[in-house]
């Protein structure tokens, strides 16, 4: 998911401040900024929060690299508004991560150090225009099953900003499902331009809910949160078979032979993705881990002058007012 | 890395239907005018508001939640504060 793989911290409270605490999150309550929190609430909250946050922000960059070369103005405008509400998105997580008690510069510097992650998933290159399509409707579609339950997580500055994020979700999804449609029913190559983009972001997509952790002692606690509200292979079986049918009417083959409704289930069976690959990816050698990260490095430092400047003329006119004042 | 970090501010916005400014989250800027620009960019992309209010994040005050019994338990028990509270007969017709 946005946030993937989110290990649990260790608490040093009382046993009895912690079940005080977990019977409110049972009683379905909100806990908010300033009220008491285990340690290892608030530290597992920031790693969640910020590594979600910085998909977003770095969840740009594939998009972005089509803004110039969108096939007509309308996509590119389109585009355009999808790639800034991502930023958007970001903005109300950092905002909803500073309430626990971390600055926004903070978790910049450890996203650019490499302290902090972000999802697997923006590590894969966008090599055509098809691949706006099956983005929009594969990655935020992945994503969107993993953020319309947690608007009801316990931390409420995180619910609130998932609410707000879920409202502009359904323009990404749908927005890429168009372009698909486009592709699809266009020329042969433009549909094998479709097909090729659904080979190679589906198992990226799946990738995004993480690995199981049906025996995860980190998940049982974050669930016991309510910082986590579905186990991963959960989401991915509802992803699948949403997914399916939408490629199917586009005419498209999803690229995996052992894909089979189960009468008996009435989910979609399906091959998992290359684990190892996952891993990989995570640990920096997906195909551009680095040009992401060196993006975000260099956008940072290059907007340093202005940010200065920014702040220069803010205390200088700050500093005319005060002089006017007192005249 | 910028040593200074801009401020943060609270964002209040009020929608098209002459409804109070609400409180819709935060952002930082450098100053207020700055502020406004961002709050545009950032909450009202799709028309949410006609217009915005910002406030340093430092200058809210904001009641303890420890303070939550004392402020707000006492209007537990008044209950005839809310017009439900009386039974008015049928025949008296809508009131
Ligand atoms: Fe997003
Ligand atoms: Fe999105």
């Amino acid at each position: 998911m946005y946030a993937q793989m989110i290990k649990s911290e260790k608490s040093n409270e009382t046993p009895e401040e912690l079940a005080a605490f977990q019977a409110r999150i049972d009683r379905g309550e909100r806990i908010e900024p300033k009220e008491w929190m285990p340690e290892g609430y608030r530290k597992t909250l920031i790693r969640q929060i910020g590594q979600h946050a910085h998909s977003e922000i770095v969840g740009q960059l594939p998009e972005g690299n089509w803004v110039t070369r969108a096939p007509t103005l309308e996509r590119k405008a389109i585009l355009l508004a999808k790639v800034q509400d991502e930023a958007g998105h970001g903005l109300y997580l950092y905002s909803a991560c500073e309430t626990l008690g971390v600055s926004r510069d903070e978790l910049f510097e450890k996203l650019h150090s490499g302290a902090m992650k972000y999802s697997s998933i923006f590590n894969y290159p966008t090599l055509t225009w098809a691949d706006m399509g099956a983005v929009g409707w594969l990655v935020d579609g992945a994503a969107i099953m993993n953020q319309v339950p947690l608007q009801r997580t316990s931390y409420g500055p995180y619910a609130r900003a998932m609410i707000r994020i879920c409202k502009e979700e359904s323009f990404h999804q749908r927005q890429g499902y168009s372009v698909m449609m486009k592709m699809a029913q266009g020329t042969e190559a433009q549909k094998a331009m479709a097909q090729d983009a659904l080979n190679r972001f589906w198992y990226p997509a799946l990738m995004m809910f993480g690995p199981s952790d049906a025996e995860s002692v980190h998940s049982e606690q974050n669930m016991a949160w309510k910082i986590k509200i579905n186990s991963n292979d959960e989401l991915r079986q509802r992803f699948v078979n949403e997914t399916v049918p939408q490629a199917h009417y586009l005419g498209l083959t999803v690229p995996d032979e052992n894909l089979k409704f189960n009468e008996e289930t009435g989910n979609w069976d399906f091959s998992q993705p290359d684990w190892t690959e996952f891993f990989e990816v995570l640990k920096g050698n997906g195909p551009c881990n680095e040009e992401r990260l060196g993006a975000r490095r260099k956008a940072w430092d290059d907007g340093e002058w202005f940010r200065d400047g920014l702040s220069a003329y803010a205390e200088k006119s700050a500093a005319r007012r005060a002089a006017v004042a007192a005249e | 890395m910028s040593k200074k970090e801009w401020p943060l501010w609270e964002i209040f916005i009020r929608g098209q239907h002459g409804l109070n400014h609400r409180h819709v989250g935060s952002l930082h800027a450098p100053d207020a005018e700055m502020a406004i620009n961002h709050a545009r960019d950032v909450y009202t992309r799709r028309k949410e508001g006609v217009s915005i209010w910002v406030v340093p994040s430092s200058e809210i005050t904001a009641s303890s939640p420890s303070d939550k019994g004392p402020l707000f338990d006492p209007a537990e028990s008044k209950v005839y504060r809310h017009p439900t509270f009386f039974d008015i007969p049928d025949e008296v017709g809508h009131m």
